[in-house]
Parts: C-alpha cells; structure tokens; sequence
C-alpha cells in the first residue's frame, strides 16, 4: 500500500509538473482541500473525486476564459491545524484562484484566518450549525434554517410530534444544532420535560440504557421523535438497539442529519426503514439533471454501484456558480468573483434554480426522505418553494439581531440590525 | 370499516334479503376507490385508507398489508393497483388485489410503487388490528389488543366487549379486561372508575398508567377527590413502585451484557499478557480478524445466515490463531524480556493488519448481517424486555471463559502453560518445550480474541479501526483484575460493566466514562497488583 502510495504520487507528481510545463501560465487553478487520509478520508475523498470530475467536464467543454483548469490536490489527513497549514501552501506557493474544501466545521475554522489573511476564495459543500458569514467563504451545503428547522417542522405538523429527544454525538455541530433546535421548539411551546439531550462520545456502541430511555421517555402518552446529530459509525449500532428493542418508525421515528446515501452504503438497512433523513438532494429524486450527474458519477469513478450524496451536489452546485461567476466578472480576481458570486443562479439536481445570496449562502429546496430497504431515501415532503440559507439562527439569543450581506453598502459577514454596527468577527 | 361494524352486522343478521345487494355496492364502491390509490397525493391517502377500510370487503386485508410492507405497486401502463410477491432476477410476479388472480411477471419500469410514509403505516397497522381481533391465530390477536390498549377506538372497544365472553386464551381475556377497565376509567361513572382504578393498580403497561394519571390531573386540586383520588393515586404507586424494581433490574442486565463484553475483549489479553506477559498491542486487530472472518463466512455462504455465526466461531478461532501463532514466531520471541520493544513491535503489527484490511477490504465498514435468532427481545412483561443479541452474548461470554479456564486447569496444555509461566527455567529442566508453549499459548489467546470478533461483528460496526475501540478497555480489565488471573478478569469486567450501567442514567454516557476511569486510576494506586494479585514467589 505504501508503495502503491507513493507511485501515485510521483505519477500525481510527475503529471503536474507536464502540465505546468505544457499550459504554463494559461491554467487557472483550483485548489482541493479535502482529507485522502486518516478518519474523514471515507468522506472527502468522494469530495475530491467530484471536484476533479467537474474539472475534466469542464475542460472537455472548452475550460474557463479560454484557459484550461488545473486541480491542485492535497491531503491535510482528517489533521485540523493542517488544514490551515496546506490552505496557506495552495494560496502562497500554488497561487490557486479557488479551494474547494473541508467537512468538518473544525477544519473549517482551522483553514478560515488564513484564507481572510491571503485573501483567499473557498467553497465549503457541508451541512454546518451556522453561526458564521466569512468574505472568503461560500457555504453552499445547508445551514440549520435548511435542514435542521424544516425537519422539527415535518415532526411537528406531519407526523404530530408533541415529545422530542435530541441525540447527538458530543462535538460543535451536534451542541449548536441543538442549541438552535431547543430555542426553537421552546417557542413552538413545547414544554421543556417534553425535551430530553443526550450526547455520546465519538464511535459510541453501547446504546442500550440510551435506546430503553428513549422508549420510556416516549411510552407517556404523547407522540415522540428522535432528531439525531449522532455522526458517523455510531448510527449502526444505535439503529440496531432501537430495531433490537422494538422500537418502530411508526412508533418513534428518528429524524437524522448526517446520514445519507454514502453513509448507508455500510449498513444492514432492514431495521432502519421508515426512518427518516432531511437534507437537499437525495440520489432517488427523479429529474433529467440529476440522472444525468448520477450516469456521469458512474461512469467516471468506473464502480456502478457507488451512490451519490448531498455534500456532492452542493459541491457540484458551488463548482457551477464559481465558473459562472468567472465568466461574468471576466477575471479570477477573489474579489471581483466575490462581487459577482451573489445573485448567480444555477439549477439544482433536484428540480428548481439554486441562487447564491449576499450573506453567502444557498437558498435551496428542503426534503424530507425515508429509508428504503435498498439503501436509498424516498422523498415524503418537501419544501414547497427554496429555502434562504440564514447564516445567524433566529432562535439563538446572541445571534438573532445579528445578518451577514457582502453587497454595498453594508458589506460585513455580522452586521447587528439594533445597533447598526459590525464588529468584524465573522466567526 | 369498524366504525360501521355493529351496523353491518345488524343489517347483515336482519336483513339478508339486502345483504347480497350491499354487497355488490360494497364492491363497486371498493374498486373505485381501489383506483385511486395510484393518483393520490401522499397527504390525500389517509382518507383513502379510511375509506377502504370502511367498505369491510374481505380484500381490505389483501390491499393493506402489503401497502404497509411497501409491496403495493400499480403497473404503469392501466394503473392495476397489484401487490407483488416476489422479486427474482428484477422480474416481479404480481397479483391482482381485487381479484386474488395472479398476472404475468413484468420487470421493475413497468410497476410503479403506491407511496406510503410513516403516519399511513401506523394508521393501517391500526386498522389491521382491528380486524385481527377475530383472527384465529392467538398471538395475532395478542398483538393487535396491545396496540388497542395504546391507541383504544368505539369500534375496537364494543368489539372487545363481545369477544371477552367467548375468548378462551388467558392472556388475550386479561388484556382485554385491561382495555374495558381503561375505557371504564376513562368513561364510567366515579363508582366505576373507582373499582377500575383499584384493577389497575397491578398493570404495568405505560398506557395504563398514563389514563390514570391523566384521570388524577382531571380532578380539581381544590376538591377533596375523597376515595377515587386517593385510589388513583395509590394505584399510581405501586404501578411507579413496580415499575422502579423492574428498572433495577434492566440496569443490572445492561451492566452484565456490557461486563460481557468487556470480559470478551480481554480474555484473550488475559493470555496472552496476563500468562505470558506480552504487552500485546496487535490485540485487537485479532477481534478485527474475527470480525472479518464472520463477513468472509457470511459473503462466502450467503444462503446460511442463520447459521454463520456457529460456523464463524471456529473458523474467527482458526484464523487468528493463526495469525497470532504467526506473530509470535515472526516477532515476539525475537524480542523476549524487552516489553518496551514488544510494545513497539506489536503496534507495528496493528497498523499492518489494519491497512491489509483496507486494501483488501475496503476502508469502509462491512456489513454482518444479523440472523432472526439474534434479533428482537423477549418481553418479559411491559416494561422489562431482554434483547436476545445481548443475551446470547451474555451466555457466549461465559461459555468462552469457563471452557477457557478447564483447558488452563485441567489439560496437559494447560499445565504447560501454567509451569512455563510460573517458572520458566525449572520447566524447560522438566522438559517442557518451552518455546512450543509459548506460540500455542500466545495463538490460544489471539483465537480466544478472534471468537470475541465474532461476538462484537453482532453489536458494532465491522471496520479496519474496530480493534482499536477495544484495546484500551480491554487493558483496563486485565489490571484491574490482577495479571494472570483468569477470575480477576472475570470479576473485573462485570464489575467495570455495571458501574458504568449504573452510573450512567443519571450522567450521561460520557460522565459515566470518566468516573469509571477516574475510580480505576484511583484503584490502582491504592492497588497496584489489582483485584486479585498473583501470590507466591512466582509473582515477585
């Protein structure tokens, strides 16, 4: 393996230096900023592929500004401080007009002062707890207006649910998201016992005592459901103690948001159907676009069995907005692409346009999908129109006077509205 | 349909000259209805299935039971509602569900799913436990009253009032009764719903519980309630009284099935460093091998799922003894009496087997399916249920320690072990192949860890860092219970196992961590051979 690695890498090597040779200064470059190995290495490397498969499209279809796009790819391995660290290579020794990045929001904060200090430009493609609006940084994967709010609102309206349990592994996204939902239920007046928040650690397996919690907590009469922020490995076997002790759908559904179609590629699905995910894009969703985009995924990883994600579509969205910005700005310039990213529109795999806003991020359609025994989400609900990503929640009390707009004359990523100012710290 | 139901059988008891005619409207009305299902928009549906229930047609089972397991499809071409019956090879064998006639097997463009989501799941699984309450079998009829007694209906109640007279299963009648005496509380006179009260006060399900105390929060607090909110709030007590034993004992179990697991995970360290002394980091990466070993079984036999775990169990045992056999002649006996190199050296060894798992496996997890046998739980009455993986792997656990424990007393092999632990020397004067000792006893210990993979593959996910989640617990148990001691372990595990258990409903699983580490730490320097030292000249 380590030999295998590095052939690749001196081939990865050789073929750059080719290139330089060959396109010399007629390339514009884009950097890629996604972990290929250590932990999140499963996650991103499918992050990395996409980046590099919009890239070959697009070259094939006569590159940008008559020049030709070349990736810079490197690997800061699931490492946070190295994020900031291979972000300032990409920028001061590679020079690239673009990084497209990140997944954990750990790692985004990490990469964040060094992009505001070289001026840099990223495209961040994940679902995050918000709380952030940065000059440098486009978020083009939900915030929890998108995701988080509209699912507590299918809970609420749909299935009737009175009795709310907030499971989450125990790091920033689930905590904040949590935070957000709390306020948010409390003034739909749900009484606080009717809420209970549960973190577990990181690959969490014991979920008996959790799971038998759950099922007493929702054994007193009212309707009750799980929203779960738990992350990565821990779903299985938390799925398989709540299909273990009976616990149904139809009786406690779990409403989670960070499992999705790659996620479900590991697991034994029998015991999970019905069970529901929110997020943007699902690979059922039945359109020419995404058909297409889908057929293309296959075809240029070679393996037709490998599913698509959100995450992928927000990066394909985002890589979309950033080549049509560069066509209308004439230039890569960070901040005359900046200037010309807001108000660009580009159509989701979904159905329906996805349009860049001035507080930098997506407004996006919000869909509801259950699990389906081979792997994949059907779509129960939607949003019947798109949803405007907000980048400073409502509920929260130190952020809800608080918007984010790049455009003149307010130009500030957390402008507060009562007192007119901006304090600068976008983060 | 059961809100009709007294009156369609009065007209069908008194009128049957009409009946055959109400039927054929039945029918009609049945297979309009029928035809709308394709067309209807998911948020339209639930009257529609309220509807069709309502024409009490004998297919209304035929049309919502596989709408409920999602086998409802209605081909594209003439929007026939059909229920398929079996997918092989992508072609779909069909069934008509008016006519109960068998269609031409298509493939899957031609067939489109009738959408369902989980409100309509429930609300049909409520109307289909209204119509098992007459079916023949005794635990269909079980489960449909438990749903009733939750979700209680007119329809369903005046049903059971009949049914209670001829009903001749124990359980079935005393659930019953439970489901008329919840109704008497809820709507009889205070007469009624005192005696009700005082019947209820030995029930343990939630539902019942939950009517009275919603029956104590009517009552004014103004009001001296007098008797019936002194009887409610007794039978409250013992309900909430029962309830906090059983709880007990379902914290005791969780405890134990964790100490298992635990006790699996360390077993084999209690050979390998325990006996012998090896400070083995590539431990766990021999769980992970058994793990692994259950997916190859299960991929290689696809048709025997029931059985992969019986067939894993010796094969998880073969390979990672094996494997261990291997590492201990490769490695280990080169580097004898120098524990810092051996540390080293087996953490090498650890990363090689997980990155040979991720080139030949794939870096993401696999997935082991469990079989029927090792899912669900055994109710042992409404509060209290035990899952059966946990159980078994209570049991299994067990298995592997005392049969572990005879083969170290009570065989040759065993005797070997011991001496050449205990005095290596004076056994090689003895004539004890000291050497061939050590690589079996260092491969018995990484078999015994492989047989633990095959345990974990049922609770956790089978993945290349699978090991790593278990060797530092798996160290812990081994200390704390005193180094070569093979009860220590034992104790040791259980004892880690049901503090955390304990500790952690009020905590939270985090906390409970923290606590179990801080007290083992504590522990230790107090007691620093642990909970059984070795004895003995040997031991100093």
């Amino acid at each position: 393996m380590k030999l295998k690695k590095l052939i690749v890498a001196s081939s990865i090597v050789a073929t750059g230096l080719m290139t330089n040779f060959a396109y010399a200064a007629d390339t514009i470059k884009v950097g890629v900023l996604h972990s290929l190995s250590g932990t999140m290495a499963i996650s991103e490397t499918t992050l990395k592929d996409t980046v590099l498969m919009m890239i070959e499209d697009q070259n094939a279809n006569g590159g940008l500004l008559g020049k030709k796009i070349e990736p810079v790819v490197v690997d800061p391995a699931s490492n946070w401080p190295l994020f900031a660290e291979k972000g300032r290579e990409l920028l001061a020794k590679d020079k690239v007009d673009v990084i497209f990045g990140s997944w954990t929001s750990v790692s985004r904060k990490s990469v964040l002062p060094v992009l505001e200090e070289l001026n840099g430009l990223m495209f961040y493609p994940v679902q995050y707890e918000g709380e952030e609006s940065s000059k440098n940084v486009f978020y083009t994967g939900a915030a929890p207006n998108q995701q988080a709010i509209p699912a507590v609102d299918y809970l609420m309206n749909d299935i009737g649910a009175e009795r709310f349990v907030l499971l989450g592994t125990d790091y920033v996204y689930p905590r904040t998201t949590n935070k957000i939902l709390e306020a948010y239920l409390m003034a739909n007046g749900v009484k606080a016992e009717d809420i209970m928040i549960n973190y577990t650690p990181f690959g969490h397996s014991d979920w008996q005592s959790i799971v038998s919690d759950v099922k007493r907590f929702g054994s007193e009469g009212k309707q009750t459901a799980v929203i779960s922020t738990v992350n990565g490995d821990a779903n299985i076997p938390f799925y398989k103690e709540l299909g273990n002790q009976g616990i149904s759908a139809e009786d406690i559904p779990v409403i989670a948001f960070s499992v999705g179609e790659e996620e479900l590629s590991g697991f034994d699905t029998k015991p999970l159907v019905g069970h529901l995910a929110a997020w943007n894009y699902f690979q059922s969703v039945d359109t020419e676009e995404n058909a297409e985009f889908i057929a293309k995924w296959k075809k240029y990883i070679g393996d037709d069995k490998r599913v698509t994600n959100d995450p992928m579509e927000a990066t394909y969205i985002g890589f979309k907005m950033w080549v049509k910005a560069v066509e209308k700005a004439g230039t890569t310039d960070v901040d005359a692409v900046e200037q010309a990213m807001i108000g660009i529109a580009v159509p989701n795999l979904t159905g329906g346009t996805a349009v860049m806003n001035s507080n930098h991020h997506l407004s996006k359609p919000v869909l509801i999908g259950e699990i389906q025994e081979d792997g994949q989400f059907e779509v129960v609900w939607e949003t019947p129109d798109t949803v405007i990503g907000d980048a400073w929640s409502d509920f929260l009390p130190s952020s809800k006077n608080l918007v984010a707009d790049w455009t003149s004359p307010i130009k500030c990523g957390n402008f507060d509205i009562t007192t007119a100012k901006c304090s600068g710290q976008q983060f | 349909m059961l809100r009709l139901f007294p009156f369609l059988f009065f007209f069908v008891l008194s009128l049957p000259v009409f009946a055959a005619e109400d039927d054929v409207q039945g029918e009609s009305e049945l297979i309009s209805l029928v035809g709308q299902l394709p067309s209807t928009k998911l948020n339209k549906l639930s009257s529609l299935i309220e509807q069709i229930a309502d024409t009490s047609a004998p297919q209304v089972r035929a049309i919502l039971e596989p709408l409920m397991a999602g086998d409802l499809y209605y081909l594209k071409a003439n929007k026939q509602v059909v229920s398929v019956s079996e997918d092989t090879n992508n072609q779909y064998q069909l069934i008509d569900v008016l006519s109960n006639e068998a269609l031409p097997t298509v493939s899957k463009s031609a067939i489109k799913k009738v959408r369902t989501n989980n409100r309509l799941r429930g609300q049909i699984r409520d109307l289909l436990a209204n119509l098992d309450l007459t079916s023949d079998q005794v635990d269909v009829r079980i489960s449909a009253l438990k749903l009733l007694l939750d979700k209680p209906n007119k329809a369903a109640i005046t049903a059971v009032n009949k049914l209670i007279k001829t009903e001749q299963d124990s359980e079935a009648r005393d659930l019953m009764s439970a489901i008329l005496l919840v109704e008497q509380l809820e709507n009889g006179n205070d007469a009624e719903k005192l005696s009700a009260a005082k019947q209820l006060s030995n029930r343990l399900e939630p539902s019942v519980k939950n009517a009275l105390v919603s029956q104590l929060q009517k009552i004014p607090g103004s009001q001296q309630g007098g008797s019936l909110k002194a009887e409610l709030s007794n039978a409250i007590d013992d309900i909430e009284q029962q309830i906090s034993v059983f709880k007990l004992v379902e914290n005791l179990f969780f405890g134990l099935s964790l100490g298992s697991v635990l006790l699996l995970a360390a077993i084999g360290l209690a050979i390998t460093f325990g006996v012998m002394g090896v400070i083995n980091m590539a431990h766990g990466e021999m769980m992970m091998l058994g793990a692994y070993t259950t997916y190859v079984i299960q991929q290689t036999f696809p048709s025997l799922i029931e059985y992969s775990l019986l067939m894993a169990v010796p094969a998880a045992f073969l390979v990672s003894g094996f494997v261990g056999i291997l590492i201990e002649r490769g490695v280990i006996r080169f580097l004898k009496g120098r524990p810092l190199e051996t540390l080293l050296a087996t953490f090498g060894i650890s990363l090689i087997l997980q990155q040979l798992v991720r080139t030949v496996f794939s870096p993401l997890n696999r997935q082991v399916e469990a079989p029927l046998w090792m899912s669900g739980s055994l109710e042992i009455n409404p509060v209290l249920s035990i899952t059966y993986n946990r159980l078994y792997i209570i049991i299994f656990s067990l298995m592997v320690f005392f049969s572990l424990l005879m083969i170290l007393k009570r065989s040759s092999l065993g005797l070997h072990v011991r001496a050449v632990s205990q005095n290596r020397d004076m056994a090689r004067a003895l004539s004890v192949k000291s050497s061939w000792v050590d690589a079996i006893t260092f491969g018995l210990g990484s078999g015994i860890a492989g047989v633990a993979g095959v345990a974990l593959s049922q609770l956790t996910n089978v993945g290349p860092n699978l090991g790593q989640a278990y060797i530092i617990d798996s160290f812990l148990v081994v200390v704390f219970g005193g180094v070569g001691n093979l009860w220590g372990t034992l104790v040791a595990a259980m004892t880690m196992g049901t503090f955390n258990k304990i500790l952690e409903p009020s905590m939270g699983p985090v906390l409970a961590n923290i606590i179990v580490l801080v007290s083992l730490v504590l522990f230790i320097q107090k007691r620093p051979k642990g909970l059984f030292p070795q004895k003995g000249r040997a031991a100093e």
